[in-house]
């Protein structure tokens, strides 16, 4: 008699998304088109290790913009999404926050720049509002989850407010400012990308050095930017924060002024779709171009790219997580890991496929390399750091056979989690590449806006928030179906 | 007149009845303690008492509950929050009065933990928490002191003078405790607990530790 063969629903999941990642592979555009992609690696890489701090004069204010913004914003998001934390319980504020979590920062700028122009408010709120919808759900959560058991010893008559204030609050507080933090990490990226649409923030110098070649200086820029983030938990000092906060409003170039007529317009008649402005106009044909020569294929192109950098990151972080974890390189090795891990998951993802844009030319294949580099960077990071608490007996096999029969085995199901809880951050991202000129949804909504047509654009938005709700929605089933634990991220 | 009275009621959580039959009254002035082996009921019988008498008692559980992220100060003012305004309380949190803060300094001294009073309790030892504990409730008003184990981590000489200022301060004491000879030594009445019954219930004069032994020994049934 043979034993049965048992399918554990890890696999089974795992399989179901290799088929679907090879489905899309099938039809994605993977082509280089450049004629000579390696020569220009070949300027990049010596540019990148030669950087030149003295070849511009805009480095300093540039990362000064890049700070006060990120910082500005941040502050911003926790005060509102602290607001909103402590009225999660109602259902209209929780979908309210999901909606604008839904939608990237970038798109947010594109909003806003219609209103204010290019004033500070713009990379404010830009960062500001997203923020406040993720940081009111993980507030929630944390308070959700903060330790009861000082309930019992208060005594019964004591006020409701006085307990969230002694009970609820101190536990939570902590880890609030760990979350910060590392929110402040996010809108330092956030703020850098800011950058590619016309605010004077680490983007914007790096996107004209790349595109006149001055490698040196893109590598400059690059350094510094690691060096802030990397010595972050140094410079960020509770005590110095007013000061850091006092700065960062003194220095904001204020000056643009913006007319009130102007928003007016925006409001009420930009964003009208434009058969109801123009009788002249069809609804049909406004209807028709957009969903079916824009929205449709948008939409399709963006969750393809999705699932390719889904599967590809999940791939890549089995590769990157021993690099830093102590069970398979000693002391030395692992610092070289941790170097590369930070480099790749310090640097956003629209900077990398940026570059890689400028290597290749436009396809899916740098949007991939990119989303798949810089997520699985932060998940093996998180999980080369969870391998630190495995204790292997002491006969334990080593190398190869380690990784996979010890290893692996023990971190698959914490780093499904990971993934899983990352999807949702990965096809946002994929929009938002879009304005590269990959054809993801982000693509014609930036054509939207350059053309003016704010009332499609606007509703090409409102779909990609859609899409990312419920692509939130599925990975919420999967991992409660596989019963997956997302505590591990932040810590 | 009693500050509690059971009559032939059970105990337990929902519908696990852990200890059945009860009989017994507290009175005030009374110095209570109950004795039996771990996981003989001692717990279920402390909550089902607080439960009664929430309104007018101060209590110290097994785990503590202390909140990790604040200080010894806050931790034992936290025992009078019902009593003080909600503005002088978020005042307190983010910086203290002087006068509150004397007013805990003094409980503090009591149980020579002054030093700690603007320690973080997550940096105290155990018997340094444990004390932080005493603190709340001893500052808490209530007038009935129920504990669990509330000595059960500083040695014996601290253990002594921590009861001795717990009967000063508290009219009535109701605590549970594994150490024999203290429990005879600092109440006057000792409740033993054993296979879901109370089996023994009289006064501790004169008693001795080793008249407590059935309450440990293996049962035949």
């Amino acid at each position: 008699m043979t034993a049965k063969k048992l399918s554990s629903p890890l696999a089974r999941v795992t399989g179901i998304f290799f088929i679907v990642t090879i489905v899309c592979l099938t039809f994605a555009d993977l082509t280089v088109t450049t004629v000579d992609p390696w020569s220009e690696f070949g300027r990049l890489a010596s540019g990148l290790i030669s950087p030149d701090f003295f070849s511009t004069d805009s480095l300093v204010l540039s990362l000064a913009y890049t700070l006060a913004f990120a910082l500005l914003g941040v502050l911003l998001g926790n005060l509102i999404g602290f607001g909103f934390a402590l009225l999660f319980s109602f259902r209209l504020i929780r979908i309210f926050c999901a909606v604008i979590r839904a939608v990237h920062e970038l798109f947010w700028a594109l909003i806003f720049l219609q209103l204010f122009g290019l004033s500070p408010i713009t990379g404010i709120l830009a960062i500001a509002i997203p923020y406040s919808g993720i940081i009111a759900k993980v507030y929630a959560e944390i308070l959700e989850e903060s330790d009861q058991s000082p309930l019992e010893v208060l005594s019964v008559n004591t006020s409701r407010a006085s307990t969230f204030l002694f009970v609820r609050l101190p536990d939570a507080w902590v880890q609030f400012k760990t979350y910060s933090m590392y929110r402040l990490e996010c809108g330092l990226r956030s703020s850098a990308v800011l950058g590619f649409i016309g605010l004077p923030t680490l983007g914007f110098h790096l996107e004209s050095a790349f595109k006149e070649g001055h490698y040196q200086e893109v590598s400059a820029l690059l350094i510094v930017f690691y060096i802030l983030i990397a010595t972050m938990r140094f410079w960020m000092k509770r005590q110095f924060l007013p000061v850091y906060l006092i700065l960062s409003v003194v220095i904001l170039p204020w000056d643009t002024n913006f007319s009130a007529s102007n928003i007016l317009r925006f409001l009420t008649e930009d964003i009208i779709p434009y058969p109801m402005r123009d009788n002249t106009a069809s609804m049909m044909d406004w209807v028709h171009l957009l969903v079916v020569t824009q929205a449709f294929p948008g939409m399709l192109a963006t969750l393809q790219l999705t699932m390719i950098a889904l599967f590809a990151t999940g791939i890549l972080t089995m590769l990157f997580f021993p690099l830093i974890s102590p069970l398979f390189f000693k002391m030395k090795g692992r610092g070289i890991g941790h170097v590369f891990l930070v480099i790749i998951r310090s640097t956003p993802e629209y900077i990398l496929a940026f570059i890689l844009l400028q290597l290749w030319g436009p396809s899916m294949l740098p949007a991939i390399v990119a989303l798949a580099f810089h997520n699985s960077a932060i998940i093996g990071h998180l999980i080369g750091r969870y391998t630190e608490n495995i204790a292997l007996r002491q006969d334990s096999v080593t190398g190869i056979n380690r990784y996979f029969y010890e290893v692996s085995p023990r971190i698959y199901r914490p780093m499904l989690a990971l993934l899983f809880y990352r999807w949702e951050v990965i096809l946002r991202e994929t929009a938002i590449l879009g304005m590269l000129g990959v054809a993801t949804i982000g693509f014609y909504i930036d054509s939207a806006f350059s053309d003016l047509r704010f009332d499609r654009a606007l509703v090409l938005i409102a779909i990609t928030a859609m899409m990312n709700i419920c692509v939130d929605a599925i990975s919420r089933l999967i991992r409660s179906h596989l019963r997956l634990k997302t505590s591990l991220e932040y810590k | 007149m009693a500050l509690l009275e059971v009559r032939g009621e059970s105990a337990g959580y929902a519908e696990n009845v852990v200890l059945s039959d009860l009989n017994f009254s507290i009175d005030p002035g009374e110095r209570v303690a109950l004795v039996g082996e771990s996981g003989a009921g001692k717990s279920t019988l402390l909550r089902m008492i607080y439960d009664r008498c929430s309104d007018f008692a101060a209590l110290v559980p097994q785990n503590l509950g202390l909140v990790q992220a604040l200080t010894v100060f806050h931790n034992v003012y936290m025992g009078r929050l019902h009593d003080r305004s909600l503005i002088r309380n978020f005042r307190n949190l983010l910086w203290p009065r002087g006068e509150d803060a004397s007013e805990v300094e003094d409980v503090l001294k009591m149980l020579r933990l002054e030093e700690k009073l603007f320690s973080n309790v997550g940096e105290l030892s155990g018997g340094q928490q444990q004390r932080t504990a005493v603190g709340r409730a001893l500052y808490n008003p209530g007038k009935l002191f129920i504990a669990d184990e509330p000595v059960s981590s500083v040695d014996e000489h601290q253990a002594k003078q921590i009861l001795e200022t717990i009967s000063r301060e508290k009219e009535t004491v109701v605590v549970a405790m594994h150490d024999r000879a203290l429990a005879i030594d600092y109440c006057d009445r000792l409740i033993g607990i054993k296979g879901g019954r109370v089996t023994i219930d009289e006064p501790s004069a004169g008693m001795k530790p080793g008249e407590l032994d059935e309450l440990y020994r293996v049962s035949d049934e």
